[in-house]
């Protein structure tokens, strides 16, 4: 089996969602990493700090950003294990933030 | 599901009761004329649980998490502005500049059912219409959501939209202040809160148009809130407690009211097993706090009603008479038909039916009420029926048929019109 990293990334605007909906999707998260785990395929999962900076340039010049205004902006990520890439990408389907506008980046770890 | 799954950490609708412990602080801090404000101090430290969170990893204690982070955000616009002159009354008369103690203090566990409290307060102030005051309520301490509000209410969202920017216009005009009321005002302001803790109680409780999940939540957030009147020093009179033992009765029987194909279950033929005998223990047990003391409600009166019913071993051994008796008492201290048609509806199991059908006819203004009201119709088929009297029953079955828009109830009257059919035919 070979590792993959998916890297999620959605908006981080104030969503028009009530409480309780909001509770709702990040149970579904849960259920999502549940399912993953009991296949044994989860290896690991953290969300990332906001804002960050960048370092940029010859003379490193340090800046604010990505903002969490962008649209695009990544919250977290997890390592998962598959079979092949495709399958890989079946698994990324199941992110429930998908219907919302969220996307899954799905790139291999590379093993030498 | 694995023992650790990190969703069995978090508490059922956690997220909407931490809102309204989040904006009864807030707004004791920014003052409730910036509602608004503090709502959405709440939606950013959500989106921040929610991006944080969803990755798998949930803080140890999430309630405290939330409030922290409710807490930064607010220090933060409290900097802002560096004097409370234009946020609440409370503070700014103490003090020109934020203090972190101050805040701190609102923040403590045990100011926030006292801010709940002031919260409630305000929501159900008397000069709102009552219809705003439930919208506000749910909105505001209950953390509901204009959509959730108006498929619980059976209204278009824009209704409930309405409601709340007309109420949240009146508090800011008005210059409602979040303070529990003291002496003789506590006690009509209490009032006040009652009738619109019961009011959202029936919502849930009664309509069966809406679907069966966010009925409990009403009938759930209701007593939740009765609760806390129960639990604060200041409101815990005995009308509280008599209210909250009325819920507790009233829901013990929310599991047997409909079977599977949601038909009404009358409470003659309820399975009285199903009951749920954990809530009529509680029920008594408020019940009886409530008895201290001489002050009696309506809601004494109607506890004692539902107990009643709950303590008869099956529907033939309830005792009648004493429910007679009780409802004689209910309608002299709030004469009103709907009590009248209950009352006629107890008088006919005493084995009195042909009594039962002259007492409904001298209620005032009747024939109104059965034009425009499906119960009054339901009842006199019902009392027709059992006085062997089928076309006058099939009349009035047909007219409640015409008027009840819940299929629940459709079907009810349905069956009883087939049934009657049958009858005449033999």
């Amino acid at each position: 089996m070979k590792d993959f990293m998916f890297i999620f990334r959605g908006r981080t605007d104030r969503p028009e969602m009530t409480p309780q909906e909001m509770q709702n999707n990040m149970q579904q998260w849960f259920a999502w990493i549940d399912k993953l785990k009991k296949k044994n395929i989860y290896v690991a999962g953290e969300a990332l700090m906001q804002p960050g900076k960048v370092v940029k340039g010859e003379q490193p010049v340090i800046t604010d950003g990505p903002f969490t205004e962008s649209k695009e902006i990544v919250g977290g990520f997890f390592v998962v294990k598959a079979n092949s890439f495709e399958e890989a990408l079946e698994l990324a389907k199941d992110c429930p933030d998908l219907p919302r506008g969220g996307t899954v980046e799905v790139r291999e770890v590379m093993k030498f | 599901m694995s023992e650790n799954a990190p969703y069995n950490q978090l508490v059922d609708h956690l997220f909407r009761h931490e809102a309204g412990k989040m904006i009864a602080v807030l707004t004791r801090l920014f003052g409730m004329h910036n509602l608004s404000m503090a709502e959405d101090v709440v939606q950013d430290a959500f989106v921040k649980a929610v991006q944080t969170w969803k990755f798998g990893n949930i803080p140890e204690n999430p309630s405290a998490w939330l409030m922290q982070v409710a807490k930064n955000k607010a220090l933060d616009i409290l900097r802002r502005k560096t004097l409370f002159d234009n946020y609440s009354s409370e503070f700014s008369k103490y003090m020109k500049e934020v203090s972190n103690e101050y805040v701190d203090q609102v923040f403590l566990d045990t100011e926030i059912a006292d801010s709940q409290l002031r919260l409630i307060f305000a929501c159900c102030h008397p000069a709102l219409k009552e219809e705003d005051q439930v919208a506000l309520t749910l909105k505001t301490i209950s953390g509901f959501g204009v959509t959730e509000i108006a498929k619980a209410l059976l209204t278009q969202e824009a209704t409930i939209q309405k409601r709340l920017y007309r109420a949240k216009q009146f508090i800011q005009k008005n210059n409602i202040q979040l303070e529990i009321p003291l002496g003789a005002e506590l006690a009509q302001r209490l009032e006040t809160v009652h009738t619109i803790l019961y009011l959202i109680f029936n919502e849930g409780y009664n309509s069966a148009k809406a679907d069966e999940l966010i009925r409990k939540d009403l009938c759930a957030e209701a007593m939740r809130l009765c609760l806390l009147l129960c639990d604060h020093n200041a409101t815990n009179i005995p009308a509280s407690y008599a209210l909250l033992s009325l819920m507790c009765f009233q829901a013990s029987r929310f599991e047997s009211r409909l079977d599977e194909n949601s038909s009404i279950i009358l409470l003659a033929q309820q399975d009285r097993s199903k009951w749920n005998h954990e809530l009529i223990k509680r029920g008594y047990y408020y019940l009886n706090f409530s008895s201290q003391g001489d002050e009696i409600t309506v809601y004494h009166i109607e506890s004692a009603i539902a107990a009643e019913h709950c303590i008869a071993a099956s529907f033939e051994e309830t005792n009648f008479e004493r429910l007679l008796c009780l409802y004689d008492l209910l309608f002299q201290m709030k004469p009103s038909p709907v009590v009248q048609i209950n009352r006629a509806v107890v008088l006919s199991y005493t084995g009195r039916t042909q009594e039962a059908i002259n007492y409904i006819f001298t209620i005032e203004d009747l024939e109104q009420l059965l034009q425009t009201q499906y119960m009054f119709n339901a009842v006199l088929g019902e009392l027709y029926t059992k006085n062997d009297e089928p076309q006058k029953a099939k009349i009035y079955f047909e007219q409640a048929l015409h008027l009840t828009q819940s299929e629940a109830e459709k079907k009810l009257l349905r069956d009883k019109i087939a049934d009657i059919k049958i009858t005449m035919l033999n």
